[in-house]
């Protein structure tokens, strides 16, 4: 180990605890409420095999003899279903929990898969300039002029239909994370580009250059670092969007299957139910999901209120 | 301007390209044209001799160029299920979908502008803290889920409002049936405008407001204050008009945006337009539908993303015509 980082690590922590970002979390009730429900969300989706009393996939668990039983307080509920049954007799609770850890899966690894293009192609961009860059942008105007929900129903659709069912039910969280990491690579690779042509004109990047370090050290270990506020920013709108977009996809019927259901496929089945009053098939997910998604924006909104570069110019 | 008006035209030729060329790639995939046409029941032989009359066994480049020959002159295919040619299909939808996306873009309109101003000149009212926290709630609540809660509210529970279909519809100039126009058609039109203007709305809302905060703050509106003009005068003359600008941009990207969001409203909603269809297709695997509505929405899209470019390099200045780089 390089004996320096054993001196960074404490120098680090002091940082982060005599940092602005902390300083404003401490006295931020809505940053704190929305981390807190965050975390409990993350426990709870990785503890959802603990947790939950049924395997909601699988199916020998459960009988559609129960199917459709109310959640607890209402009549005709039942006590072995706290949150009630779908329509195919699963125990709600179950089929939440593990559907909120699908959901977040998918939001973080497809964010993570746009950081990875997005950053390489912004940093790229950024610092050789030129037609490269034009190119580059031009290329990722027109992408996000297709927004990331068409280009995504289109390309599940044709693979589902090319795989056929079966074949994709076992596919399909890694079709999905493919399908919106892909789509959604130039909200990273704007944001990094503009950081990278502010940077670039400052003089450590001169130095570095002078002192003979090739360009790929510079982008990644001098420049990269220093666009890190607003991609922390980003990554937070970027997951909750990764979200909803997989949200819909599943609604429309495009996303996780039945059998193994996400917040967005849990919505589809019960939909056709609240007519006929079975609301809480809908509503229990959907209250889940709006939640989850309401934390992490209200999360990003108050990290963009603190790293605002604006404010500390 | 000419040499800017030219490139930015031959760029959306190359996107349309592009983009007929992937759609037709998925043709290539997906379903088999002639089983469509003559069934299970011809035998092997036959089969291998239509192939050949019908251009199927010809290289895939030969068949890319003999599409695009035909799209050219309009002709997209038939869809296998409705049994008519695709591209008359899509335009018979395509006034619902219109319909849709011109009711919400008047309540972003009604809405968005009114307080995101307000929401810029005075950020610490209680009405702005309201409606920056509405605002983010919108954002966090998926469509299909506002719609979904608008069918229980307005429909199943209260029973106010229709939950699906157009309801009556007058023709338009002789070709257009719109609902924009009958009590009825309004009652029915109510809902899913609604639920598709609630993706936009608070973007735009928050949009405007963060720009025109910006612009408060420039030196000019400093000078016009010192200056002693009307408040009303400051605010709308020298800030709103150059919140413009930004907005106008952004606003034609989410213009596409708008039209992706038909799909979910559309089939929530069952509103016989564009989106629903296209789900419909796919699920039938109606491989020419598919392809055509890829090839409309497309040209949709680039059409709307290169006027607003133009729009935008013609009322903007700085926008660097020439097309040379320009250091920022």
């Amino acid at each position: 180990m390089n004996p320096d980082t054993l001196q960074i690590r404490p120098d680090s922590w002091r940082r982060f605890r005599e940092s602005p970002v902390l300083h404003s979390f401490l006295r931020h009730r809505t940053a704190q409420v929305s981390a807190a429900v965050l975390l409990v969300y993350l426990l709870a989706s990785i503890l959802a095999s603990v947790v939950a009393p049924y395997d909601p996939w699988d199916l020998t668990q459960f009988d559609i003899m129960d199917s459709e039983i109310p959640p607890a307080g209402s009549a005709g509920a039942d006590d072995r279903f706290v949150l009630g049954t779908d329509a195919m007799g699963r125990d709600m609770f179950s089929t939440i929990l593990y559907g909120t850890g699908i959901s977040i899966v998918i939001g973080i690894f497809a964010t993570i898969l746009q950081g990875a293009i997005g950053i390489s192609v912004g940093l790229v961009a950024g610092y050789y300039g030129g037609r490269l860059d034009s190119f580059l942008m031009r290329v990722a105007d027109i992408q996000l002029s297709f927004t990331t929900l068409m280009v995504a129903i289109i390309v599940l659709a044709v693979f589902q239909a090319t795989v056929g069912l079966e074949f994709y039910e076992d596919f399909a969280v890694v079709a999905i994370i493919l399908v919106i990491g892909i789509a959604e690579w130039p909200q990273y690779a704007r944001t990094v580009r503009a950081c990278v042509l502010g940077e670039k004109k400052k003089e450590y990047v001169d130095a570095a250059r002078v002192i003979g370090l090739s360009p790929i050290t510079i982008i990644y270990r001098h420049i990269l670092p220093n666009t890190f506020s607003p991609l922390l920013v980003i990554s937070t709108v970027q997951v909750a969007n990764a979200i909803i977009t997989e949200a819909a996809l599943s609604f429309l019927g495009l996303g996780m299957p039945v059998t193994k259901p996400s917040l967005g496929s849990l919505i589809r089945n019960g939909f056709e139910f609240i007519f006929s009053g079975s609301w809480w098939i809908t509503a229990l997910p959907a209250m889940v999901l709006v939640v989850l998604i309401l934390a992490i924006n209200l999360l990003g909104d108050w990290l963009r209120d603190v790293l605002n570069p604006k404010k500390y110019d | 301007m000419l040499a800017f008006l030219i490139r930015r035209l031959g760029q959306a030729l190359v996107v349309m390209l592009v983009i007929s060329f992937l759609s037709f790639s998925i043709q290539d995939e997906l379903g088999d044209p002639l089983r469509e046409l003559v069934g299970q029941s011809v035998s092997e032989e036959t089969r291998e001799k239509l192939r050949d009359e019908m251009g199927l066994n010809d290289p895939f480049l030969v068949q890319y160029w003999r599409f695009l020959g035909n799209a050219v002159r309009g002709d997209l295919g038939t869809s296998y299920f409705f049994k008519r040619p695709a591209l008359e299909v899509i335009l018979g939808k395509l006034p619902a979908t219109i319909d849709l996306v011109i009711a919400a873009t008047f309540w972003i309109l009604l809405f968005s502008i009114p307080v995101g101003v307000f929401a810029a000149i005075r950020p610490d009212h209680w009405f702005s803290r309201v409606a920056m926290g509405l605002s983010i709630l919108g954002i966090s609540i998926p469509v299909f889920l506002t719609a979904i809660f608008l069918i229980y509210l307005f429909a199943v529970e209260l029973g106010w409002l229709p939950s699906y279909g157009r309801g009556d519809t007058r023709m338009l100039f002789g070709g257009w049936e719109t609902s924009l126009l009958t009590r009825d058609g309004l009652r029915h039109i109510f809902l899913p405008s609604i639920s598709l203007a609630s993706v936009i709305l608070p973007l735009f809302v928050r949009m405007i407001r963060s720009e025109m905060m910006e612009v408060l703050e420039a030196e000019y509106i400093k000078f016009a204050w010192a200056k002693g003009l009307r408040k009303r005068r400051i605010w709308m003359l020298h800030a709103f008009k150059n919140t413009l600008l930004p907005v106008i941009t952004v606003g034609g990207v989410q213009l596409g945006i708008m039209v992706a969001y038909t799909i979910l409203t559309e089939t929530v909603f069952q509103w016989p337009g564009m989106g629903f269809m296209f789900l419909e297709a796919i699920h039938r695997v109606d491989t020419p539908l598919i392809v055509a509505y890829l090839i409309v929405v497309g040209l949709i899209f680039v059409v709307t993303n290169t006027v607003v470019d133009i729009i935008y390099g013609l009322v903007n200045p700085m926008v660097n015509i020439t097309g040379q780089r320009n250091e920022p």
